[in-house]
């Protein structure tokens, strides 16, 4: 693991957190969807993270190279029903299922995601200006 | 006679490369479920390149002669962090810990080149005689 090595690590992190950034807009525009059948309806998707291992290291040596996204998967919450019989997705009953989107959760995942996005940004800055001072090292 | 001019700061920084890199691998994976924090037992590591360091390398004058390593990047053993507070899905990194540790392996960093520089300007000095 080199200075030039955080590039990758923290690069890896920015695209996963793009992701999670992706799915909570997709979530939140998504909200109000409705459908007339509960198999059918949007249901909040969320991204799956798994830590990237350097295969060949020994366990003593061993840190993450970087981090994937392993899947996306969709909340398995039963979706609400509410009676809209105007709603041309309406079911024969009157009835709409409304998406399992909780828009406070994904307020919050996107403040962390956020948040993870800015530090490993700052890693990336910082691992950039210790490169360009060694590189300048001794002028 | 210019081997060990930069004394510790050599292995130190590549010491604190090192180190920084792991930190990073640790915010990358502050939000991946089980993942295990990891860091560099730092001082106990720079004691050690120290300790190998304080010898002279020996020379070597004839092919059968074992060469010694001066200022070789430590062996760095990379050691669990204890949270403060577990979390429900196994993960360790705590965001604050890392970004304090981050921030202080990256002022370690320019304190090391501060005085590699310091050093090669004090040699400039002393041959320039200017």
């Amino acid at each position: 693991m080199s200075l030039f090595d955080i590039f990758n690590v923290a690069g890896s992190a920015l695209n996963a957190q793009t992701i999670r950034l992706n799915t909570t807009a997709s979530n939140l525009a998504n909200s109000e969807s409705t459908a007339g059948d509960a198999s059918k309806v949007y249901r909040a998707r969320h991204p799956v993270f798994e830590a990237m291992m350097d295969d060949t290291a020994t366990d003593d040596q061993q840190a993450a190279i970087g981090v994937r996204v392993l899947g996306v998967v969709e909340s398995t919450t039963p979706p609400a029903m509410r009676y809209e019989p105007q709603n041309p997705s309406a079911n024969s009953n009157g009835y709409v299922y409304m998406s399992n989107v909780n828009p406070i959760e994904e307020m919050a995942n996107m403040i962390s995601a956020n948040r993870s996005f800015a530090s490993d940004i700052d890693a990336i800055n910082t691992a950039r200006d210790l490169l360009l001072k060694i590189i300048s090292m001794g002028h | 006679m210019f081997d060990n001019i930069f004394g510790i700061h050599e292995s130190a920084l590549l010491l604190q490369g090192e180190r920084l890199g792991v930190l990073t691998a640790n915010l990358a994976n502050a939000d991946t479920p089980g993942y295990k924090a990891r860091d560099i037992d730092f001082a106990a590591v720079l004691g050690q390149a120290a300790d190998e360091q304080a010898p002279l390398p020996l020379r070597v004058t004839q092919a059968a002669h074992i060469v010694t390593q001066s200022a070789d990047m430590p062996a760095a053993e990379l050691k669990y962090r204890n949270p403060y507070q577990a979390s429900l899905d196994g993960n360790t990194v705590e965001m604050p810990v890392e970004q304090a540790a981050f921030s202080e392996d990256n002022v370690r960093s320019q304190a090391s080149l501060m005085f590699i520089n310091d050093t090669i300007a004090d040699l400039s000095l002393a041959i320039m005689g200017s």
